[in-house]
């Protein structure tokens, strides 16, 4: 069974909203969603940025009235890590 | 197999962390970053917030840095445990209130923290020697080497063969032949290593990163410091102080004004902790008082808002609402700009 979280990073100006999804993603499992709403800007750069080079994966994201929603799965790290150095 | 040895680096998001990173990189260390959130940088969006802003991509360097050097990066708050930096500063303050040789000594502290619980080999920054007037300089070097506890784990690598020999070098890991000897306030010798090293695109931060080596927003904290009789700060007091005009007519109170649609938004945000003013006949700012003002105090401010409505001759209609959500109008003259004292600009 997979874990679902709601972050609500809404007022958070950047870094916080990357801070807040950093410290909610860390004791996840591979699969975990998590589901941050923020209102700054900067995220729609941020948060994808994170992501990729934690390797986790933005399997949404949108925008609506100034709000903007990603949602987030846990990658599997041991695995990337594996992938990465063979 | 060889242990791989690992390095943390500090990165800002500019150049010469960029810089720091990809040499150490190079030389077959696995680098991962480490990027400190004061509240005072300037890398936040604060300033994304304003449209003039909008043609500039909205980003956090230090994440953009790192993934171009396909490295991790850990964003760390130190906000509260940073509060004893700027108001006691053991080294004291640079021009204004930028405690900047304390701010290296805490950054390296924590790191050498970070490097010891995640089992990390050295801690690398794009420090170089005299470019910096307060924690940049020669003398300054073993300073925070050894207050930091980081001693000769800390290694530059843009200024090393101008420094002791520190422990990557002794023991092998990073050959010194191959660091460098920059030196300076000029940035001739990065750029050309960027060019170098295929970097063509970098953040060049103008005034350094941090909000404290600003003399507006330092005269602006300590308006703030003064007001209250109290020198301490919170986030959100902290935050305020990059956004909007700040006016303050006299000790009871001040004024947040927004300058744009961004800000406006972004102050709609504190309407539960401020009581707010918002033009409701014309086009206007929203504005947050901070402070304890009389009735004819709440007048005056709503004169000063209309002051800064599109159309300033007529009569304006200001909506003033308390942080618990009652609303009254007011109907005010906009307080004509000779009547705006200069000194009333925080």
């Amino acid at each position: 069974m997979t874990t679902h979280i709601k972050v609500d990073a809404t007022r958070l100006l950047c870094p916080l909203p990357v801070i807040e999804l950093q410290n909610t993603i860390q004791p996840l499992m591979p699969g975990d969603t998590i589901e941050l709403i923020a209102t700054d800007p900067g995220v729609q750069y941020d948060i994808p940025a994170w992501c990729q080079i934690h390797g986790h994966i933005v399997t949404q994201q949108c925008k609506q009235e100034g709000t903007f929603t990603f949602v987030i799965e846990r990658g599997d790290l041991k695995a990337n890590m594996a992938k990465s150095s063979s | 197999m060889s242990k791989q040895i690992k390095a943390v680096a500090l990165i800002s998001g500019g150049l010469d962390s960029m810089l720091a990173a990809k040499t150490i990189q190079a030389q077959n260390i696995h680098v991962e970053g480490l990027n400190f959130f004061t509240g005072f940088c300037v890398e936040g969006h604060t300033q994304a917030l304003r449209k003039t802003s909008n043609n500039k991509i909205k980003r956090n360097n230090a994440l953009w840095v790192a993934q171009t050097l396909g490295i991790k990066l850990h964003i760390i708050d130190i906000i509260e445990e940073y509060k004893d930096t700027v108001l006691n500063p053991k080294h004291g303050y640079g021009k204004h209130l930028n405690p900047c040789l304390d701010c290296k000594i805490f950054m390296i502290k924590k790191a050498k923290q970070w490097l010891d619980e995640s089992g990390f080999d050295f801690i690398i920054t794009g420090e170089v020697i005299g470019q910096r007037p307060k924690s940049q300089r020669k003398n300054t070097m073993p300073v925070i080497a050894n207050e930091s506890g980081a001693f000769d784990r800390l290694l530059r690598p843009l200024c090393a063969k101008n420094l002791p020999e520190t422990l990557p070098e002794k023991m092998g890991w990073v050959m010194r032949d191959k660091l460098y000897d920059f030196s300076g306030r000029s940035r001739q010798g990065q750029m050309a290593l960027a060019k170098q090293l295929g970097i063509t695109d970098y953040a060049q931060p103008a005034g350094g990163c941090c909000f404290l080596t600003d003399k507006h927003y330092s005269t602006k904290l300590k308006d703030l410091w003064q007001s209250r009789q109290c020198r301490d700060y919170t986030l959100d007091d902290i935050l305020l102080l990059k956004v909007g005009r700040h006016i303050r007519p006299n000790e009871r109170f001040k004024l947040i004004i927004g300058r744009e649609e961004g800000e406006n938004i972004y102050l709609m945000g504190y309407r539960h902790q401020f009581t707010h003013l918002k033009p409701s006949s014309h086009t206007g700012p929203l504005v947050l008082i901070d402070g304890e003002p009389t009735a004819d105090d709440i007048q005056l401010a709503a004169r000063v808002t209309a002051r800064y409505c599109s159309q300033q001759q007529e009569d304006v209609v200001i909506e003033v609402t308390e942080p618990r959500g009652i609303s009254r109008p007011l109907t005010v003259k906009p307080l004509p700009a000779e009547q705006v004292a200069k000194e009333w600009f925080v």
